[in-house]
């Protein structure tokens, strides 16, 4: 397991993303707040770009009516077929139990303590003064 | 356990589709309140039989050759209905479910009164006559309030048993407009029975009026579908949890395809219809039944196999004759090629787990 550092904090506001690669892999960084989670950026349903896809919220409904907006942003919806994941998890909505995107770790750490390594830092450079996204993986 | 022949049903079976047929319109005068009586004579509606068949009147499938009269309509008679029906299969139980032309009428108020002459008279000349009869209460369909008060004024005859709709009304079956219907059904534990059928001014094909009988009889399951995929989509079942339809007449082979496609599409519009929350088809099997005459089996035995895999719950489907209709000869009145451990199932404890009105008490294993 190494640690791949993808992106700096600045980089990325709450609501956004970045799609970066990690060893051959396509992966979707996502900032919700101050948390940030890594999703493949791959649907398990057909092999969609899946991180490209909008971000939604979860729309429930307790009753045929009442229609309840919730989780705002934390969505993401599949851009083929408009399948809808939990950002956090990974899981889908249709069937959480057994259709599931994989989530990654994803830390934020400080660059000063980056500098002792060990990391990789493909994507970015890596200085004491910011805080840094870092997959391991 | 009592050997029966294959193809009869077992003992204390439930035939949840029987269709008594009122002789004329005139016999339902003594029912009618009396304003509706001097409507309908004064608009000489008693010579109209007001027969909601779609089939011509003299096509085989309407009336067994042996089960016809010499006069009247096939299922008018009681007395034959038992010499052919009740007295040879002996079921403990079957439900009476008439079609008629007062279900679609223009005029709700006519609607409504003629489906009240005929509660009246199933009750009176049927139920009140054989013990093992049971009914559905018959309402007028494009009026829910009226069709309310009919099931709140015979609800406490636990005798009816279910509320009759058919599949293809002036609404799809899930709109709001309707579910005043569906509450108190449920409020009083009578499933909804949706029969094969239509107000016959709207084409039974999404794609408009057929040219021949052969389209017009095959599109019927396009009702069905539309039926369950509005019920279903509408949430219907969310709203009223403990309903329970049941699909009379509406074949079965296209349920498990329709279902597929729902759950299908159902994951990526998911968001549109929020309150559905598992897959549709998990909904359907634990809310929706089918009764089993006309049976439109696949050709080989392997293939009703997997059709039974497919449904994917041994608890859907329900023993039916569909008498007087002529779907078999002899007292074969269930298909060939189901499995025999289905039986029981199909013929006494689905019935029983659907209709909560009636009683596993009266139930006798009598031996023939
Ligand atoms: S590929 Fe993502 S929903 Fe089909």
């Amino acid at each position: 397991m190494t640690r791949h550092v993808v992106a700096s904090v600045a980089e990325i506001p709450s609501g956004g993303r970045k799609i970066v690669t990690v060893k051959g892999r396509e992966i979707g960084i996502f900032r919700i707040g101050d948390d940030f989670h890594g999703l493949i950026n791959r649907c398990p349903h057909q092999g969609a770009p899946l991180c490209t896809g909008e971000i939604v919220s979860r729309l429930v409904a307790p009753m045929p009516g009442d229609y309840r907006l919730t989780r705002p942003g934390e969505m993401i919806r599949c851009p083929w077929h408009c399948w809808e994941f939990d950002i956090r998890t990974g899981q889908s909505l249709c069937d959480p139990n057994s259709v599931q995107a994989r989530a990654f770790d994803v830390a934020v750490e400080a660059g000063k303590t980056l500098v002792d390594g060990p990391f990789v830092a493909e994507l970015v450079q890596v200085s004491v003064e910011e805080t840094y996204v870092v997959v391991t993986l | 356990m009592v050997n029966f022949p294959a193809g009869r049903p077992p003992p204390g079976a439930i035939d949840c589709d029987i269709h008594p047929a009122v002789p004329s319109t005139r016999a339902l005068l003594p029912y009618l309140d009396d304003y509706w009586r001097e409507h309908i004579l004064r608009r000489g509606l008693e010579q109209e039989n007001l027969e909601a068949s779609s089939y011509p009147a003299n096509a085989a499938i309407n009336g067994r050759p042996d089960w016809r009269l010499p006069s009247g309509p096939p299922g008018s008679s009681l007395a034959a209905m038992q010499t052919h029906l009740l007295d040879r299969l002996r079921p403990s139980y079957a439900i009476c479910n008439v079609i008629h032309g007062a279900q679609v009428m223009l005029s709700e108020d006519l609607s409504a009164a003629l489906c009240r002459a005929i509660n009246n008279w199933i009750r009176a000349e049927w139920l009140d006559r054989d013990p093992r009869l049971r009914a559905s209460i018959v309402v007028p369909p494009h009026s829910a309030e009226l069709a309310v008060e009919e099931i709140e004024r015979l609800a406490h005859d636990r005798r009816f048993v279910q509320v009759l709709l058919l599949s293809m009304a002036e609404l799809p079956l899930g709109r709001r407009q309707n579910w005043p219907i569906y509450r108190a059904a449920a409020e009083h534990g009578l499933p909804i029975g949706i029969h094969a059928g239509s107000s016959f001014r709207h084409p039974p094909s999404a794609g408009g009026w057929p040219s021949y009988y052969l389209e017009d009889y095959v599109s019927q399951s396009q009702g069905f579908q539309a039926s369950v995929n509005s019920l279903v989509s509408e949430g219907v079942f969310v709203k009223f949890p403990d309903l329970k339809v049941v699909l009379i007449e509406s074949g079965v082979t296209w349920l498990p395809a329709s279902l597929w496609r729902l759950d299908k599409t159902w994951r990526g519009v998911r968001a549109e219809v929020p309150w559905l929350e598992e897959q549709p088809t998990e909904t359907v099997r634990r809310h929706v039944r089918l009764t089993l005459q006309p049976f439109d089996a696949p050709p080989a035995e392997p293939q009703l196999k997997k059709l039974l895999e497919q449904l994917g719950s041994d608890r859907m489907l329900l023993f039916s004759s569909d008498y007087p209709h002529w779907h078999y000869d002899g007292d074969d009145a269930l298909p060939s090629g189901l499995p025999a451990e289905l039986m029981q199932k199909i013929c006494v404890e689905n019935p029983l787990e659907t209709y909560s009105r009636l009683t596993p008490a009266d139930i006798k294993e009598t031996p023939r």
